[in-house]
């Protein structure tokens, strides 16, 4: 029984065994990499599976392009998209045009010294969303803007109220790092305003617009909640579009236009990339 | 010639009050703009009319109703509880996944890195949609046609939109930190697993709690994930589990926010609030720690 009895080659076996599931650092990131892999690429490749094939009578899948060509024909769905494109800009200019200012005023501390003010800004994302769009729509309502006559009107309503934090933050984090000496030497050198804007604050505050635009206009384009409880259904918006295909289990329309958004994604963020190097990290940084 | 210089002095003087009054006059004109709604329901939750506009007299009794109301406290409860199990798990799942990730070889870093990203800029609509279908899949290709959807189904959803947060939280404070400490801790005799705890977590704990905070948020604010993978469960019963959002929606699609609600909101803005205050207290006191430190 003792271990002097134990062969060599039994000892070595042993050996070799501690050392294999003896505890290593990185062996941590394991659960973690499985679960990423369970339930972010699993699901994604069973949604492009779904957008380019097709369910036979007889129950099998087989590759197909039926729900790109019925995306492509059908007016209203390529209308939704024109249409959510569309939004999503006006949305993105909307929020940059009153964050902007609001941001670089409250980074300025001529103005304003107290992070409270700030703290203001980002406390109604802390509000139940659904509730808050809720709010808005009733006192649009209480003041005669009827979500079903203006569909347009209210949900950009709807929308700038939700978004307009999430510009505010990435916006102000960059603004508080604003080189204010040189925004000081541009107007010494005898820049007017408009010039000490367009030469010194814009170029230095680009990293905070993009990455301010990209927590705007993606989510913009697929929310769901906002433009159905403000238009009162009146104005469809790509998100709504994909969960109406599922809804109506229609998964291979639904799969392909998920597959146009995940495209779009990708596409805006390999835009944004060459802008700033982690503008993704800025949207973790609520705290 | 000093004439002239006070005057000038003056002159700016007056430009920065100018430019102070009218900074702050905007700061104040778009916050107040953004608590329009806010506040209108604050206000008529101390009257018991129907609809916000029509006031018919003081009164508390729509507190007195909310907690009256069980639909609305099994969705707060159910709330509460899948924001603090799933923001826990996340939190302990996301810190080893960092940690672990860190020390690994850069081209395992990476591929996690990237798949990390994917759920952080996902569009939310088809991150629930795809773990819907493939529940589905799973439900009807495995499990025969029993029925997946459950408490469990809904973790998962909220986990995977928080995890990559607790990531990235996590991250930036492994980088800060001193890679000698670790190694000091082993050489003083501490094994692996002592060591992480002594050495390596007490570095991070910032980075971690940001992270849990973070999750909470995420959780209580989420409507699409919750809408499309729950099931039945929790404090809901036999019933699909109804979440302060989903219960929210399905009153909003008929009508306007349910009296009660506007006493909720109120009660939610003064958590919020309070959570606010110190926040902003913890800040400026780690800020001012910071200054004294450089000063030092």
């Amino acid at each position: 029984m003792s271990s002097a009895k134990k062969s060599r080659g039994e000892k070595n076996f042993w050996r070799t065994l501690r050392r294999i599931v003896s505890f290593k650092r990185k062996y941590l990131s394991i659960p973690y990499f499985i679960f990423l892999i369970l339930f972010v690429l699993i699901p994604i490749i069973i949604i492009l599976v779904y957008a380019f094939t097709k369910t036979t009578d007889a129950g099998n899948l087989v590759f197909s392009f039926d729900s790109l060509v019925e995306f492509f024909s059908s007016t209203t769905k390529l209308n939704v998209l024109v249409v959510s494109l569309f939004i999503g800009i006006i949305n993105t200019i909307l929020c940059l045009v009153i964050g902007y200012p609001i941001a670089y005023l409250l980074a300025d501390k001529k103005v304003n010294k107290n992070y409270v003010m700030v703290m203001l800004f980002v406390m109604p994302m802390w509000i139940n969303f659904v509730l808050r769009t809720g709010a808005t729509r009733d006192v649009l309502y209480m003041i005669g803007i009827k979500g079903g006559e203006h569909p347009y009107f209210a949900t950009l309503i709807g929308l700038v109220y939700n978004y307009l934090p999430f510009t505010i933050l990435p916006l102000y984090t960059t603004m508080i790092k604003l080189d204010r000496s040189q925004i000081e030497a541009a107007r010494d050198l005898g820049c007017n305003p408009v010039q000490t804007f367009t030469h010194s604050i814009l170029p230095q505050s680009v990293p905070g617009i993009v990455s301010a635009a990209e927590m705007v206009f993606m989510p913009t384009m697929s929310s769901y909640v906002i433009s159905d409880t403000l238009s009162e259904g009146k104005l469809t918006l790509f998100g709504n579009s994909i969960a109406n295909s599922f809804n109506n289990s229609l998964w291979n329309d639904g799969s392909f236009m998920a597959f146009i958004m995940l495209a779009l994604i990708f596409i805006t963020m390999f835009i944004t990339n060459r802008f700033s190097k982690d503008s993704g990290r800025e949207a973790g940084r609520l705290w | 010639m000093k004439r002239t210089l006070s005057v000038n002095e003056r002159k700016l003087r007056r430009n920065a009050i100018l430019h102070k009054t009218i900074g702050q006059s905007i700061i104040w004109l778009v916050l107040i703009v953004m608590y329009v709604p806010i506040m209108v329901l604050i206000a008529f939750s101390f009257t018991t009319a129907t609809n916000i506009g029509t006031w018919t007299g003081f009164s508390f009794d729509l507190y007195k109703n909310l907690f009256q109301s069980e639909e609305i406290m099994v969705a707060l409860g159910n709330t509460v509880l899948i924001a603090l199990i799933s923001s826990l798990l996340s939190t302990v799942l996301g810190t080893c996944g960092a940690i672990g990730a860190f020390y690994s070889k850069k081209r395992s870093r990476e591929i996690i890195e990237s798949v990390n990203q994917i759920p952080v800029v996902n569009a939310e609509i088809v991150i629930a949609l795809s773990l819907t279908v493939m529940f589905v899949f799973f439900q009807s290709y495995i499990l025969g046609g029993a029925n997946v959807f459950s408490f469990w189904t809904l973790l998962v959803g909220h986990m995977i939109l928080q995890v990559p947060f607790v990531y990235l939280s996590v991250k930036p404070k492994l980088q800060q930190m001193d890679p000698a400490l670790y190694e000091a801790a082993m050489d003083l005799g501490c094994t692996q697993t002592q060591a992480l705890w002594k050495a390596t977590v007490p570095e991070i704990i910032p980075g971690v709690f940001s992270g849990l905070l973070l999750s909470i948020t995420l959780s209580l604010d989420d409507f699409i994930v919750t809408a499309f993978t729950r099931g039945a469960g929790l404090l809901s019963g036999d019933k699909s589990i109804e979440t302060l959002s989903t219960l929210v929606q399905a009153k909003i699609k008929k009508g306007p926010i349910p009296p009660e609600m506007r006493a909720l909101t109120t009660i939610i803005f003064i958590l919020v609030l309070v959570v606010a205050v110190l926040v902003t207290i913890y800040r400026n006191r780690s800020v001012k720690k910071t200054r004294k430190g450089r000063e030092a």
